[in-house]
């Protein structure tokens, strides 16, 4: 990529300027486009990020493979599209194997590609988003660059550009003067500042530390290790977890526990809470979207063999666990199995509510 | 799953009932078990006209937020209030107390291209 602000202090902050240059960029060449097409198996915050951008989502279908239906999209492209967002890695876990055809596509009508860096730290060392012909790139640090990930942050989510969009970056940015001594300097048509100048300053040297820990070749190695776990788990479940599908994934993949709720009832949500009572970390359940009972599974690069061979023989208990053990799951924790649906039909907001219901209680 | 025979039903999990003032309209028990546990439902607004296939409602569950989808196009008429402060009702009687609203159509006669109850269980178990 040609140029970027660390500015972002978060993902979702990083697709709102993204969002924000691509219409800034249209409108400079006296375009007002109104579309932004968006996959079926997209995270939930780039329809958000659409719509607060002032644009309008267009879904596109995912085919058999898991991957852009590319018929679907280009009945889509016209030159109301303002560009498209994607995830590659999408969120199946799964390499956008026509990226380069989804560019053609996309430039031919105008469009510009956003890249969300969700699963960034997939593809580290191996390719790059600007080669697959992206426009604009947001890096999750928090995600792929050790900066903390829980406890509200700071994050921080970088956006990167190529060269046409690089005019339109949030400022003021660093600058080298003709002496050699730097200045701060906003970009000629710069969209503003999106964050404090100098954006999530811990965060950023955080990632950087991270960076240069590891060098390439170190960053690389992570990819391939996060590649390799959620493979071989993968492989692992075939059989006993259904794998909607089952071809080579990236750094997670998605199965589902449609067959095992038909056969004893076992949920997506039973298997989450029933890892917590065998000591591991419960996956996301029920997304992406376009996944029945989903159990979207990343071991991530830093556990050993040992530790994911162990979380793929719980997983296979749990398949064989007596009808109504997951639904009572789980038993072992402080808190046990929490009425998500009574919470949020009967909401307490304040601790005075919480008071109040105390004490009709007693 | 229960799919009864008096009704009709869309490809969007949907059933309609035709009764004198118009259809009235709910969701499938199909849909609210794959639903899960529903915890706020969005309604149409009396009067408002709707257009088939128009998203004119939303159901959330503690997993996903759903639009509902006009069978047909015509006139929100009554709509379940209930379901404001009981929205489980949804789930305990997707086809009774569980309603969502009623729609006077446009034109007579409009429920004869949804599903009927062979159509819709073929259709929920392919």
């Amino acid at each position: 990529m040609h140029s970027a602000t660390l500015q972002p202090p978060a993902g979702a902050a990083g697709e709102l300027t993204g969002l924000l240059l691509m219409r800034a960029y249209h409108a400079s060449r006296g375009e007002h486009r109104h579309k932004v097409i968006i996959p079926d198996s997209a995270h939930g915050t780039n329809p958000a990020s659409v719509t607060l951008g002032g644009y309008q989502t267009v879904t596109v279908p995912s085919d058999a493979r898991g991957l852009v239906d590319l018929d679907a999209l280009e009945a889509r492209l016209d030159d109301d599209v303002a560009g498209i967002m994607l995830t590659n890695p999408n969120t199946l876990g799964l390499f956008e194997e026509d990226i380069a055809k989804i560019a053609a596509a996309v430039h031919r009508v105008g469009g510009l590609l956003y890249y969300d860096g969700a699963n960034l730290n997939a593809i580290l060392g191996v390719t790059r988003p600007g080669d697959m012909g992206f426009d604009i790139v947001h890096m999750n640090l928090h995600k792929t660059f050790a900066v903390p990930h829980g406890g509200g942050g700071p994050g921080a989510g970088p956006v990167a550009v190529s060269a046409r969009l690089a005019p339109f970056l949030p400022g003021p940015v660093p600058a080298r003067r003709e002496d050699g001594t730097f200045a701060w300097e906003m970009p000629a048509r710069s969209i503003g500042r999106v964050h404090t100048w100098h954006g999530n300053a811990l965060a950023l040297a955080r990632a950087w530390s991270y960076i240069l820990a590891n060098g390439g070749d170190g960053l690389r190695r992570v990819a391939e290790g996060a590649v390799l776990n959620a493979n071989w788990l993968r492989h692992r479940l075939r059989g006993t977890y259904d794998l909607p599908y089952d071809r080579p994934n990236m750094h997670e993949f998605v199965a589902s526990t449609t067959s095992l709720k038909k056969a004893n009832g076992l949920r997506a949500l039973d298997v989450g809470k029933r890892l917590l009572e065998e000591g591991f970390h419960a996956p996301t359940v029920y997304f992406p979207l376009i996944v029945d009972e989903a159990l979207m599974i990343e071991p991530t690069e830093t556990e050993s063999p040992e530790t994911v061979a162990a979380l793929a023989d719980a997983l296979i208990a749990i398949a064989h666990d007596e009808p109504g053990v997951g639904a009572s799951a789980p038993r072992t924790t402080p808190v046990g199995r929490v009425d998500e649906a009574r919470a949020a039909r009967t909401l307490l907001p304040t601790w005075d509510a919480v008071a109040a219901l105390d004490q009709s209680a007693s | 799953m229960n799919v009864p025979d008096d009704l009709r039903y869309t490809s969007d999990h949907e059933w309609a009932r035709a009764e004198e003032g118009g259809l009235r309209i709910g969701i499938t028990d199909y849909a609210q078990d794959a639903l899960g546990d529903i915890v706020f439902v969005q309604l149409p607004e009396p009067g408002a006209h709707v257009s088939a296939g128009d998203s004119f409602a939303e159901v959330e569950s503690t997993k996903s937020v759903s639009d509902i989808y006009a069978p047909v196009s015509g006139t929100v008429g009554e709509v379940n209030h209930e379901l404001t402060d009981s929205p489980q009702r949804l789930n305990e009687d997707p086809y009774g107390e569980g309603w969502l609203c009623v729609i006077v159509p446009d034109e007579s006669g409009p429920v004869e291209s949804l599903l009927d109850a062979e159509g819709y269980m073929k259709l929920i178990e392919s």
